[in-house]
């Protein structure tokens, strides 16, 4: 499957790469839905990696299809989970007795990756030490800066917060420690003059 | 002078005003008739006798009603004020360099009393006197940052130097233009300065940056920013932005002069002692229309300034709307003398406008 | 911006100060203890910064980094140690053969290019020989402020061994002493491996020992912010060469034992500077034309820049060959 091209964009914007095998003692991946498959393609690369892997899994629309593939890697640890929030309490126990040289893989959508980059630096993890490669949805996870409520999965500009019901417009402008977009109202100068919405990157 | 501290408001019926004394010393930001952006560093020790860059930090007419205005953001708001874990020793820092400053520069105002690790704070325009261990954050009813920074006219970014880069990692921010603590805290200089058009491309942060990082104890620096604000209204945050938004749609040709002000950031850096932070209090100023065209130098230079502005800079600082209501305004003060070069008013020696 | 720019002067702002002990530590090492000569109190600082004395050698000014190893809380009394170096450009012998208590003389403000990292769940410090002294002030800060440190250390000897012992008694589990005529070292790799997410290690010594131990941090995974390191080059001899100088409209020769740093200095050309030993980017200085190689000896400017011929760290490079213009 060919990955998404992200328009280059403002410096707060992330900028995601490809997995690629590190040293390291111990190495956990955490990854949604196609986000599977740069686990798959990297395991390619250096298929001995797997027995210190831990893979943390969050298979969303794919269902089934990744799942057997991904065992089959053999890590020394595998989990399948509903839900990342369902995922977290096993993610931070992982980190609470991990230790220096520990390698982080995130794959995925922008949302899954970037809550769990968070994480991984409130544990003390340099963002060096932790690779993104984005897959699958190009939906965006949004902060509205007015209620501070989170909007998943936002897939047009302008949108409704989900939680106060204001028009915000998508701004590039990124914060990694909410690991989300911001969200400002389109209307305060023109209150009711709200364009209709148009997809993300169309 | 003893100051007489006005008692006016910054936001509802905005009471606000300058003394003939405030317009005067005003932090007017434009040297000549055009304006790009620039590193525009110089060294911040001291300056002309009743100027706002005589003292480390200027104390004027307005800090009892800006501190007024301060507590109530954050009452409104907390996340305003906030630190990370390991930016503590950094507010200490804070504390003392304005305790020590403003005891020091206005001694008839604050007085600081150390013995050891006691000390005995008193400032008496908002009436206080606490006694605290300094390093201990149990003797003190807030966070040391927030402490001495609800105290402290102009907002406060606190940044954490780290592998050649600043770190956003505590702040105090009631008075901003338009950018929001809770979502930059922790981003690194090129991050929270992503959104500003332009200068990225002219390497404009790549300088600053090089520039802070070598800030030395004991050898601060300023430099002045500027934006627009319609009323005097200090906390344009973009957390209330859909409520004071309309606002700037709110200008007629009548009201300009009263409602639209020019808003000047006196921007301060030290390097702080124990933590390696380096300290950065924003300090906002702002002046009518109506006052500034009342010095003939200032009138004809806004002007020019405004009028040959970059598009993209008018729309980032989010007057590109109301530009051409500015510039009928602004075009009755300006007839097309030459200016003097330099930011001070020059009232005695620049002609009286002349139409 | 206001009416009388100051512009900014070379170096930190000075501090002058008398000498108040010269303190044979062992036969390599001096410290030396400074107070105000005004009596008012020094500033404090963050563990790791140095300050840079200036010495009146015969007329001849030398500039030295060293680092601060008092008490960052004690603003009667700097300290420094010097360890003295036969082989070197002077200041060391400088130092220790002519510098006596109730001595005049002029050091900067704390400048720190080896801060701590105030984030780390747990600071690692490496030391080889007199590369003990930031650690020195370092975990004093540390106990101050509850931070958690342990200190590995490595000496030639136990009489060479500055302030070993004093460290040891004090923090009998924080402290580890390897010493090396008896065939001790630092098991790095064992060290390394198990340590907590959030630790930071800090080595400081000769370069030998600051490439091993960035090496095997690298090969251990340790990202490379989580590992610091200080690294003065000291200025080395070298064959005399000429430079023009553009903006000065003139020609100086730089001497074998100057740095062409020293050597603007000597002409009374002003050139910024802090930590003179290649590692602060304060005195990068544009080339404007050249012929011939430079020696690049400094730790600021990135290998494509140095290839590059454009720039040159005048503290520390040198250049070898027919002409070179800068723009100073």
């Amino acid at each position: 499957m060919s990955k998404f091209q992200f328009p280059e964009s403002i410096m707060s914007r992330p900028v995601y790469g490809t997995l690629e095998p590190r040293l390291g003692h111990a190495h956990l991946f955490v990854a949604d839905a196609e986000g599977a498959e740069a686990i798959l393609d990297l395991a390619k690369k250096d298929p001995g990696l797997m027995s210190s892997a831990h893979i943390i899994f969050i298979p969303r629309a794919t269902g089934e299809t990744y799942v057997e593939q991904l065992k089959a890697l053999r890590p020394a640890q595998f989990y399948s989970g509903p839900s990342y929030e369902a995922a977290l309490p096993r993610l931070r126990r992982v980190f609470s007795d991990a230790s220096m040289g520990l390698q982080v893989y995130l794959s995925g959508t922008e949302g899954l990756m970037g809550q769990a980059q968070s994480e991984a630096m409130q544990a003390g993890i340099a963002p060096a030490a932790i690779q993104t490669e984005h897959r699958g949805s190009v939906a965006r996870r949004m902060q509205c800066v007015h209620c501070k409520g989170i909007t998943e999965d936002v897939m047009t500009d302008p949108f409704v917060c989900s939680h106060c019901g204001l028009n915000l417009f998508v701004r590039d402008h990124y914060s990694r420690r909410l690991a989300a977009y911001q969200g400002v109202c389109i209307d305060a100068e023109d209150p009711g003059n709200v364009p209709d919405p148009v997809e993300l990157y169309s | 002078m003893t100051i007489q501290f006005n008692d006016e408001t910054f936001r509802d019926d905005y009471t606000f005003r300058n003394s003939d004394w405030a317009v005067k010393r005003f932090p007017f930001p434009f040297h000549e008739d055009s304006y790009m952006y620039s590193v525009n560093m110089e060294q911040h020790r001291g300056g002309p006798e009743g100027s706002v860059y005589e003292k480390r930090f200027d104390v004027d007419e307005h800090y009892v009603s800006e501190m007024k205005d301060r507590a109530i953001v954050l009452a409104d708001d907390p996340l305003r004020c906030q630190s990370l874990p390991h930016m503590t020793l950094a507010g200490w820092d804070l504390l003392e360099l304005i305790m020590v400053s403003k005891s020091e520069d206005y001694p008839d105002l604050f007085e600081l009393h150390r013995d050891g690790n006691t000390w005995r704070w008193i400032n008496k325009p908002l009436g206080i006197d606490d006694t605290f261990t300094f390093l201990d954050e149990t003797t003190l009813p807030f966070g040391p940052m927030e402490y001495i920074t609800r105290q402290s006219q102009g907002d406060f970014a606190v940044l954490d130097q780290r592998d050649d880069m600043l770190w956003m990692d505590a702040g105090m921010v009631t008075t901003q233009a338009d950018w929001s603590l809770d979502f930059d805290i922790g981003m690194n200089f090129f991050e929270w300065h992503a959104p500003v058009p332009k200068a990225h491309e002219m390497g404009i942060f790549k300088r600053a940056l090089k520039f802070l990082l070598n800030i030395q104890q004991g050898a601060p620096a300023r430099r002045l920013n500027w934006t627009m604000t319609v009323n005097p209204l200090l906390d344009t945050s973009p957390e209330n932005y859909h409520k004071w938004g309309i606002q700037k749609t709110g200008l007629t040709a009548e009201n300009i002069g009263q409602k639209q002000f020019l808003r000047v950031e006196l921007q301060t850096f030290y390097r702080l002692p124990r933590s390696n932070a380096l300290a950065f209090p924003i300090r906002c100023y702002l002046i009518a229309f109506e006052d500034i065209v009342s010095v003939p130098k200032w009138g004809r230079r806004l002007h020019r300034v405004i009028r040959d502005l970059p598009e993209e800079l008018a729309t980032y600082k989010g007057f590109i709307d109301n530009r051409p209501k500015m510039l009928d305004y602004l075009s009755q003060y300006d007839d097309g003398l030459p200016t003097s070069p330099g930011v001070w008013p020059d009232l005695d020696t620049e002609p009286a406008l002349s139409k | 911006m206001s009416a009388s720019p100051t512009k900014a002067k070379a170096g930190a702002e000075k501090i002058s100060v008398v000498v108040s002990a010269k303190v044979p530590v062992n036969d390599l090492v001096t410290r030396f203890e400074f107070k105000r000569q005004d009596g008012g109190p020094f500033p404090t600082f963050s563990g790791g910064a140095h300050t840079v004395v200036e010495m009146n050698d015969a007329g001849r000014t030398r500039l030295n980094p060293y680092s601060l190893m008092s008490d960052p809380e004690d603003t009667e009394t700097y300290a420094i140690s010097v360890r003295r170096d036969d082989e070197g450009r002077g200041g060391s012998l400088f130092m220790h053969n002519f510098v006596n208590v109730g001595d005049q003389m002029n050091i900067t403000y704390p400048v720190n290019l080896f801060n701590l990292d105030l984030r780390a769940r747990k600071h690692l410090f490496l030391a080889g020989g007199i590369g003990i002294t930031p650690f020195v002030a370092m975990s004093k800060q540390l106990d101050r402020i509850g931070g958690n440190w342990e200190l590995h250390y490595g000496v030639r000897s136990a009489a060479l061994g500055s302030y070993a012992e004093e460290l040891s008694t004090k923090n009998p589990n924080k402290v580890h002493v390897y010493e090396d005529d008896k065939g001790e070292a630092i098991a790095l790799e064992a060290l390394l491996n198990g340590q907590p997410l959030g630790t930071h290690v800090y080595v400081c010594g000769p370069k030998g020992m600051i490439d091993w131990v960035r090496q095997t941090a690298k090969q251990a995974g340790w990202p490379d912010d989580n590992v610091h390191f200080e690294e003065f080059a000291a200025p080395q001899p070298g064959e005399p060469f000429e430079v023009r100088l553009c903006k000065s409209d003139r020609t100086i020769t730089v001497g074998e034992h100057e740095s062409l740093l020293e050597a603007l200095e000597r002409e009374g050309v002003d050139a910024p500077y802090l930590c003179r030993g290649g590692a602060c980017g304060q005195c990068e200085t544009d080339v404007i034309r050249h012929d011939g190689a430079f020696v690049h000896r400094d730790h600021w400017l990135e290998d494509e820049v140095k290839a590059s011929g454009k720039k040159i760290m005048p503290c520390v490079s040198r250049f070898v060959g027919a002409s070179l213009e800068i723009d100073r």
